[in-house]
Order: structure tokens, then C-alpha cells, then sequence
């Protein structure tokens, strides 16, 4: 099975997708680490890295645009730059990403300050449904059509379920373009009913469900948003085409349980009828088996006593072992299930590794996983 | 159920109306919220575990039990119940407008639909009137079963702190009528400490640790619920010592395959459970809440059964 490299190559953007905990952030820094290494100039955008990582990248205040990583702090973990490859990182601020779209397609300044201070929107922009993944997109396509970098990878927002990114422009457009907003703010419309403290009979049955002052709010709020219906619309069009151009590669990034690779199958089939364009999965934390056969708890234990000339100790190893492997024989399993769901796609299968990973250093040891043949990586993780 | 050596301990936010559990997505908040559930099942206490889901994303653990949008029975005074916002909504609406006619109207309206789908926030909204709902005594859906305890499964973190945020906001935002009236009798119990509460389910690494730090203190300042516990979950046994260790690393050489694979699992379980003390270590300095811990279970999958074994070791 492949390197990570040559899924890659070729491709202009990466988006690493998955559900939480699976170490989605971990893995996006390490991908884009490892080609920086490889002499390319990468940004990677996160929205919320784990503190120390983001400190041994000395991203301590990173705001909504992307900071070169200091050269010299990816020497010190052995990494190459001589080569001209340049890490860049970036947090995404989804509030101040959509502030600045606001006032990108706002028709003046009055239009722009009615949204931006709405109450509604002040209250809501940040937790909008599907707005943080959304922003994501649009930073993502900001900073690629600017053209600065050879590779974007994106860490997609943490959320649930993988699919709410790919769900994320459709749930946005569906609430800023379209039906929604139209039977709101059209001359006849429910804003303008109840600007003019209409006495439709909907109307009234909705005063009295929600309250007029709310329901007057809401038609404010729509009524704002209106005037950038199109500007919305075309941007999110062309966002979404970014999505499914043959420049950009999913990354399906999963744990080895049961829940997170059933998941990844259905993420893989969503993509496809999405035509997008699937580079593969990488599986985290996968307990490798150890032994060459099935454990057998007595008899290792007996072999054990033999050399270490204590049962209880090696009663205890002996019972570990096969907790161990009960596990990666889990994994082992769910992992065929994966590779068969994907019709021979690339898998990479990263370790379990010892210790936690919250360093360059720590990146640099995932790299060697992640960048080599399946061949080698067997060797390395089973050594 | 089967026999079982409980811990001796009640913990005490089981004595609650209204318990959410929250986290970082993957510490295993699911099973933990069942195993909260099944521990005060067993006190005696009637007890539904709710999550919070659309249809698609369901955990496991419900699905297998097959728990959708009504109260289903578990066990012996154990419930679940998995809530979707749109049946969440049309149950609002049918409990807000008592004439047939009126709601019929509004279920064909178009007007309506749209509002629904496009008012931010209003999901949520509806979702937490549904627990809400659920917890109350005098229980406003007809028949409704009265419950000693709620406990919900809340979304992952992030999604979590805007999730238990939007009454208040509600309230704000809609100043006098119904919603600002219910908001604002949702907010009052979700902050009023004597009745709901809350537990942060986190595991010992680097990034939940620093994770359920940051979720105290924004759940006790920005939302005002109280924090009652957090629960450490997947913690390795201690099997090895130092010097069982220093036995150990000799047959790391060993010609034998198996000896040198028992040796190495045993060497990655001692590092990880230190390293794993060293994060609980953390985690202490960093919070003020109490803390449990509940141990890894070396299973396959984690199901009702293994919920089941966590209900008992939850102090």
C-alpha cells in the first residue's frame, strides 16, 4: 500500500475528514510537515490544535491568517528546509471569516454594519448550522486562489459526523440563497407582512407560536442578508466546485474501532456520489498484532516462566498479551472490512504509538509511517 | 441484570433532575451517559438517557437497542430516548396550539417549513425544550412517564458550549412572548445547581486534559451550570512495576517471537499507563471539579454489557 506522497501528489488540497477524537489535527500536521520536508511550500489550516502542538510550531498567536512556521524549530527536530519547503499554519476563526464575507458581498457600507450588527447574527453567527465547516471552505478557497501555496491541507472542524462538512455548503446556501429567504423578503413575503403588522391567518398562528417580537427580528435579519443572496450564492458555487476539482484529494482519517471505520465506508460513499475525489484513509492508532499465532494464555505463560523464573510476573505478561491482541485482532478485522468497502483505495495504517504525539518531533515519528510503503511500515510498527 | 459488587459510593449528581454529560468528540461520552443511566437504574432511581441526534449520526449503542424519537425501555427503571430536532419541533408545535385546525394550517405552511429549517439555532432550541420537557413533574405530553433523573448525552464540545447556550440566547434575542418565556424557564434549570448538573467525560491525553480544563471553566462561567465531576475514562491497569519492567526488557532479545511480543506489549502498556498518570496528574492541577476514573476495557466493541460493567465502578 502506498505512501501518503504519492496519494498526494499532484493534488493542490488536501481535506483531511473524520469524525472526533481520531487524531484529525495530528495527522494534517504531520502530512503537511512531511511535504515541506519534501520541498514543497504547504499551509496547513486547523481550527483548534492541541496547545503544545501549537506552541512547538511557535503558533502561540495565531490569528485568522497564516504564519510561517520558524525554519529553524523544524531544524531542530531534523527536518530539511534547504530544499525551499515552507511550513505554514493557520487557526481559522469561523466568526471572523464570515464578519469578512459579510462585507465582502454587502452592496455598501449600511448594508454591511445592518448584518453585522443584527442581533441575531451577533448572536448566532458563530454557532450557525454548518457554519464553521462552511468558513473552513471559504478560507480554504481564499487562500487557494491566491495561488501562494503548492499544497493546502485542511483539518476539517471537529464534529460528529465526517459528513457535516460535506453537508456544510448545502445546509448554509439552503438557509442564505434560496426558498428560505425568498418567501421572507419578497414583496408579499413575511417580512414584509410583518413590517406592516399584517393579519394573514399563517401570520397570526406564527405570532402566537413564537411571539411578534421575535418573528419581527428574524424578518430584520433576513431582510439584511437579502441584498447578498447573490454574491452568497455564486461564492458558495464556486467553493463547492473547489470541493470536486480534480486539484483537491479527500482524506479519510478514522480510529480502528468498529464505530469510526463504519463510518469512514459511508463517508467514502458519499464522496463518490458527490464525485469527489477520494486519495484514501489513513487509520490511527492501530494496534498491530505482535505474535505470530493466536495466544495461547497458558502455554506463553509457561514459556515465559521457563526464561524469567517468575509465574506470577509471567502469568501477568501472558494475560496482557492477549488482551493486547484481542484488540489488534479487532482491528485487523475492521481494517479489511475498510480496504474491501474501498475497492483497493490506499489504507495507511499508523501505530499505536507509546507515547502521545504533541511535537514536531512527534510529527516527524508519524511521518515515518506515514511516508513509506506499506512493506516498510509493517517492518517499523511490528520491530 | 446480573449480580454485581457495586461500588459503595452514590455519587451524588445522580441525586439531580437533569445531568448532561459533555466532552470532547471520541472520550466515549455515549457510554458513559448509559453507564451513568444504568448506575442510577440500578439506586432505584427511574432514570432516561437521551442523546442528541439527528437520524443519520445515532451512536451505535442506540441504534442496537433500537431507540429513536419516543421512550423506550432499557431495562428495569432505565429508559432512552434519542431526540431528534424536527420531531422535537412538530411535538413543540403540537403541544403549543391546541386547535387541530390551526396546526394543520401551520404544518402545510410553507411559511413555516422555511422558518423551521432556516431560524439559527432553533433545533437546538426545541431540542433542549424536549429534555426539558422530559424532566419536568408534571410532564406535558400526554401520559408522559415522570422521570427521577435525565441524563443526556450532549454534543461533542464546541458544538456542546453553544448547545446548552441557547436559551439564553433565545431569551435575549426574543425579549417578551412564548419563546423568550420558555427559554428563559429552561435557562433557570439548566443553571439552578440543585437540579441539573453536569459531568465532563475526558481521557487522559494530552489534548482532552487541556480540552476539559478549558470546558469547566466556560461551563461554569459562561453558561452557569454547575460542575459536579469529571470522569477519566480508558485508564490502563498498572500490571507492570519498574522492576517487573527491567525483568521484562531482557526478552525483548529473545529468539522466541512470542516471548519477544509479550515482552513488547508489556513495555508499551507500562509506558502508556505512565504517561497516562502523568496527564491525570495534569488534569488535577488543572481543575477544580472531583474526579473518577474508569478503567480501559480490552473488548472488541463497547456495548450495554460493557456499560453495564462501568455502571458499577462509577463513584
Amino acid at each position: 500500500m502506498a505512501s501518503v506522497e504519492s496519494v498526494i501528489e499532484g493534488r493542490e488540497v488536501v481535506i483531511c475528514a473524520g469524525s472526533g477524537g481520531v487524531g484529525k489535527t495530528t495527522t494534517s500536521a504531520a502530512i503537511a510537515l512531511g511535504m515541506a520536508a519534501r520541498g514543497k511550500k504547504v499551509c496547513v489550516l486547523t481550527i483548534d490544535p492541541a496547545k503544545r502542538l501549537a506552541d512547538s510550531l511557535g503558533l502561540e498567536e495565531l490569528g485568522n491568517e497564516a504564519t510561517k512556521v520558524d525554519p529553524k524549530l523544524l531544524e531542530a527536530a531534523g527536518v530539511d528546509t534547504e530544499n525551499g519547503g515552507e511550513l505554514w499554519a493557520m487557526m481559522l476563526d469561523a466568526k471572523e471569516t464570515f464578519d469578512a464575507l459579510v462585507a465582502r458581498h454587502a452592496e455598501d457600507a449600511e448594508a454591511r454594519d445592518r448584518v453585522l450588527n443584527n442581533r441575531i447574527y451577533q448572536q448566532i453567527s458563530g454557532a450557525l448550522a454548518g457554519s464553521q465547516e462552511y468558513m473552513a471552505m471559504e478560507k480554504l478557497f481564499e487562500l487557494h486562489s491566491e495561488g501562494r501555496f503548492d499544497l493546502l491541507v485542511l483539518d476539517t472542524p471537529p464534529s460528529r459526523n465526517a459528513l457535516d462538512f460535506l453537508d456544510a455548503p448545502t445546509r448554509l446556501t439552503q438557509f442564505i440563497e434560496g426558498k428560505s429567504l425568498q418567501i421572507f423578503i419578497k414583496p408579499t413575503g413575511l417580512a414584509a407582512r410583518v413590517a406592516s403588522r399584517g393579519t394573514g391567518v399563517v401570520l397570526s398562528v406564527l405570532k402566537r407560536l413564537v411571539g411578534f417580537d421575535l418573528l419581527a427580528d428574524l424578518s430584520e435579519f433576513f431582510t439584511a442578508f437579502s441584498g447578498m443572496i447573490d454574491g452568497f450564492q455564486d461564492r458558495a458555487h464556486r467553493v463547492n466546485s473547489l470541493l470536486s476539482d480534480e486539484q483537491t484529494s479527500f482524506l479519510i482519517i478514522c480510529g480502528p474501532q468498529g464505530e469510526p471505520i463504519e463510518e469512514a465506508v459511508f463517508f467514502h460513499s458519499k464522496l463518490i456520489e458527490n464525485k469527489m475525489h477520494f486519495g484514501g484513509a489513513v487509520v490511527n492508532r492501530v494496534r498491530y498484532r505482535l505474535g505470530t499465532r493466536q495466544v495461547k494464555v497458558k502455554d506463553l505463560a509457561a514459556r515465559l516462566d521457563e526464561e524469567l523464573k517468575d509465574e506470577d510476573l509471567s502469568g501477568r505478561m501472558a494475560r496482557n498479551l492477549s488482551e493486547y491482541d484481542v484488540l489488534a485482532v479487532r482491528d485487523q478485522k475492521n481494517i479489511e472490512q475498510l480496504t474491501k468497502a474501498l475497492n483497493g483505495e490506499p489504507v495507511i495504517r499508523i501505530p499505536y504509538l507509546d507515547t502521545d504525539v504533541h511535537d514536531i518531533a512527534g510529527l516527524c515519528e508519524i511521518n515515518r509511517y506515514l511516508f513509506t510503503e506499506e512493506e516498510e511500515r509493517v517492518d517499523l510498527a511490528t520491530s | 441484570m446480573c449480580p454485581i459488587r457495586l461500588n459503595a459510593f452514590i455519587p451524588d449528581f445522580l441525586d439531580k433532575r437533569l445531568l448532561f454529560v459533555t466532552g470532547k468528540g471520541g472520550v466515549g461520552k455515549t457510554t458513559v451517559a448509559m453507564a451513568l443511566g444504568i448506575r442510577a437504574a440500578m439506586e432505584g432511581k427511574r432514570t432516561i438517557v437521551c442523546e442528541v441526534a439527528s437520524t443519520e449520526n445515532a451512536s451505535r449503542l442506540f441504534a442496537q437497542s433500537e431507540v429513536g424519537f419516543r421512550e423506550v425501555e432499557l431495562a428495569n427503571d432505565l429508559w432512552a430516548i434519542s431526540i431528534n430536532p424536527d420531531e422535537a419541533m412538530r411535538e413543540y408545535v403540537l403541544l403549543q396550539l391546541k386547535v387541530k385546525a390551526m396546526r394543520d394550517l401551520l404544518f402545510r405552511s410553507r411559511m413555516f417549513t422555511y422558518l423551521a429549517a432556516a431560524t439559527p439555532g432553533l433545533s437546538e432550541l426545541v431540542t433542549i425544550g424536549k429534555i426539558w420537557e422530559l424532566a419536568q413533574l408534571d410532564r406535558k405530553v400526554k401520559h408522559g412517564r415522570k422521570y427521577d433523573l435525565v441524563i443526556v448525552d450532549a454534543p461533542a464540545t464546541g458544538h456542546g458550549i453553544s448547545f446548552l447556550q441557547t436559551p439564553r440566547t433565545f431569551a435575549a434575542i426574543a425579549r417578551v412572548g412564548p419563546v423568550h418565556n420558555q427559554a428563559k424557564e429552561m435557562e433557570q434549570m439548566i443553571t439552578d445547581h440543585e437540579q441539573t448538573g453536569s459531568v465532563i467525560v475526558s481521557l487522559p491525553e494530552e489534548m482532552p486534559v487541556n480540552e476539559t480544563a478549558r470546558l469547566e471553566g466556560e461551563l461554569r462561567d459562561d453558561i452557569g451550570i454547575s460542575v459536579d465531576h469529571v470522569i477519566m475514562n480508558a485508564l490502563y491497569p498498572e500490571t507492570f512495576s519498574p522492576a517487573d519492567i527491567k525483568k521484562i526488557e531482557k526478552l525483548g532479545k529473545s529468539e522466541d517471537p512470542e516471548l519477544r511480543a509479550a515482552s513488547r506489549a508489556a513495555v508499551s502498556l507500562a509506558t502508556r499507563t505512565a504517561a497516562q498518570h502523568e496527564q491525570l496528574a495534569r488534569l488535577r492541577e488543572m481543575i477544580s471539579a472531583d474526579i473518577s476514573t474508569l478503567p480501559f476495557i480490552f473488548k472488541p466493541e463497547l456495548d450495554l454489557k460493557s456499560a453495564r460493567q462501568l455502571a458499577e465502578e462509577v463513584a
